[in-house]
């Protein structure tokens, strides 16, 4: 399990204006495993979802590598699954023929249509799968989304924000649906959140990153066994050092208050 | 019994709902003929001799067992029942207006002749020369078709390369938005002596009008595809082709369908209006040489037909367009 799937090389991302520079990311450096479970957490700014972006493909860095397997990172393409905040499915077309979308653009739909119904169950969307998009609720929505991204078998899962806009119920389920899906398939996941409860829930490591110039501060392994319980002694140990050290990374430290 | 009572209702409100044609065919029957020069000639029609009172009586008669198995159909679903009787005052209205207006233009000639013949005589024109209107008919339908389907398929596609290619956009869109507001007729007599026949030039003219707002509005919907729907297509293994008609095109679906609607519009008028000016056959055609003659009511007969023919056109497009945007909020049943 310790092979290296990803590479970041000093990665650099200057965003020009007219007069104007801004540095999105500097110096990111980071290796992730195969099979590993991958979070960047920061506060907004911070470039997190640049650093997703380049991975994806669909952004290059002005200068440092990107590389998956070895191989420099040169356009979007199916190895690295994408989903994002919310409404992105594609609204023509049903819930069984979103999630058969990459098989149909690579025209192997045919002899791979078993995978869409394996993924319909595995996402737990049996009878659902003629609805429309806007005929299903948001947390259905984003598990189709999640489907889709992986029908394609991506070595690696990008996952921008996937749960923001929902519920924390509809939130904590399809947590519990990412981990499943990690297990069955062992697809390395990268999630960008703003969530560190979601955070350490998921993760083998978190990467902390901090903005102007955004740039990853601290990288923390997470050694709890799954199922973790989001209010065990450990979890809550692991939540309050990270909200300490995000009140450490803020440009002014605020007051503690001891009870 | 409640079971008989729901019966009895049914049966009331379809017989209200026919009852004001029923009332048009009495008072047709029983109505003397005031006025004398009302021409009661007699035309073959179906084996049979009829005159224009016996036409007029067998239209109604259509109407009502038209109506009548409308609302024997109508019994079986509640929303169908519902719109049915909603629209029985509306039938009951037309059904004594009708007699009104026979009796007013046929039986007494009050209404200004020959401006205004009632209903039977309009139906002369049909009894007269029913296949020579069929002909004009066909005509002006070939004409609508050529026009309207080269039209769509010309607008779609130089929309989808306005949309997509931001130097084609800046090239032709400004001559698209100019050409564009110039009704299309105004280009008649270029057209006119551009083309080989009459009937090119007319589809010519029915292919800019239709091409208009099928392209400014299927450029729009492909320009308004959001980033977010390329991107994931493109990790899902997308490469230009797909993004076009895969994404883009599926996206803008819905505008593509508000610009033919605006350009069926635009066509009817188009095409009644080329016809009108120089065209060898077509209802337009057939208005203007009935003019000619002060045969005011074969103008009414060819109004008529144009009414029905272009609420049949508006009703298919509709109905494909209802088939094709079942996926939207709000159209779906």
């Amino acid at each position: 399990m310790s092979e290296k799937i990803l590479e970041i090389r000093d990665v650099k991302r200057v965003y020009k204006d007219e007069d104007n520079e801004v540095d999105a990311l500097v110096d990111v450096n980071l290796s992730v495993e195969k099979g590993e479970f991958v979070s960047i957490i920061g506060a907004s700014g911070c470039g997190k979802t640049t650093l997703l972006r380049l991975i994806a493909g669909f952004d290059k860095p002005q200068s440092g590598d990107l590389l998956l397997d070895g191989e420099p990172i040169k356009e979007p393409s199916i190895e690295r699954g994408y989903v994002l905040q919310q409404g992105s499915l594609f609204p023509w077309l049903t819930v069984h023929d979103n999630i058969a979308y990459g098989l149909k653009v690579r025209g192997v739909y045919k002899e791979e249509k078993a995978r869409v119904d394996e993924f319909i169950s595995l996402i737990g969307l049996e009878g659902f799968e003629k609805a429309f998009p806007h005929q299903i609720s948001g947390g259905m929505a984003q598990r189709v989304a999640i489907a889709r991204a992986l029908i394609n078998d991506p070595e690696i899962l990008l996952l921008d924000e996937p749960m923001g806009a929902l519920d924390s119920f509809t939130r904590a389920d399809i947590q519990d649906k990412l981990l499943e899906l990690r297990k069955k398939k062992n697809t390395t996941m990268i999630l960008v959140t703003h969530d560190v409860d979601e955070a350490i829930y998921l993760s083998d490591r978190i990467v902390i990153m901090t903005p102007r110039p955004g740039k990853i501060s601290e990288v923390i392994d997470i050694d709890l066994p799954h199922p973790r319980h989001r209010g065990g002694t450990e979890f809550l140990k692991i939540r309050r050092e990270l909200l300490e050290k995000f009140h450490l990374a803020a440009a002014e430290p605020e007051p503690e208050y001891m009870i | 019994m409640k079971g008989n009572n729901k019966v009895l209702r049914h049966a009331n409100a379809i017989l209200f709902s026919i009852s004001g044609f029923i009332i048009a065919i009495i008072v047709n029957t029983l109505v003397p003929q005031v006025a004398s020069d009302v021409s009661l000639e007699e035309y073959p029609f179906a084996g049979f001799l009829v005159n224009i009172n016996d036409a007029y009586r067998l239209v109604l008669a259509l109407l009502i067992l038209w109506y009548l198995g409308n609302g024997l159909y109508a019994v079986k679903s509640k929303e169908g029942w519902k719109k049915y009787t909603k629209q029985a005052k509306f039938r009951f209205a037309c059904g004594i207006a009708l007699a009104l207006w026979d009796v007013l233009g046929t039986k007494l000639e009050v209404l200004p002749q020959p401006f205004f013949p009632g209903p039977a005589g309009i139906l002369r024109a049909f009894l007269m020369e029913g296949s020579f209107i069929f002909e004009n008919t066909l005509y002006s339908l070939r004409l609508l078709a050529a026009g309207f389907i080269l039209g769509v398929i010309f607008g779609v596609g130089t929309g989808i390369l306005i949309g997509w290619f931001p130097k084609v956009y800046y090239w032709v869109a400004p001559v698209l938005n100019i050409t564009g507001v110039i009704p299309a007729v105004a280009w008649m007599p270029f057209a006119l002596t551009l083309f080989p026949t009459p009937f090119s030039a007319a589809v010519f003219l029915i292919v800019i009008c239709v091409w208009f707002p099928v392209a400014s509005l299927t450029a729009s919907g492909v320009q308004s595809t959001p980033k977010a729907q390329f991107e994931v297509a493109r990790t899902l293994g997308a490469k230009t082709v797909t993004l076009v008609f895969r994404v883009a095109v599926p996206h803008a679906l819905p505008q593509i369908f508000t610009g033919i609607n605006t350009a069926s519009a635009f066509a009817f008028t188009t095409l009644v209006m080329a016809e009108m000016m120089g065209q060898p056959g077509g209802l337009g055609y057939y208005i203007n040489a009935s003019k000619v003659w002060s045969a005011y009511y074969k103008v009414f007969a060819a109004i008529i037909v144009m009414a029905i023919l272009f609420s049949v056109i508006t009703k298919v497009v509709a109905w494909i367009e209802h088939r094709a945007l079942r996926w939207q909020k709000g159209l779906l049943k």
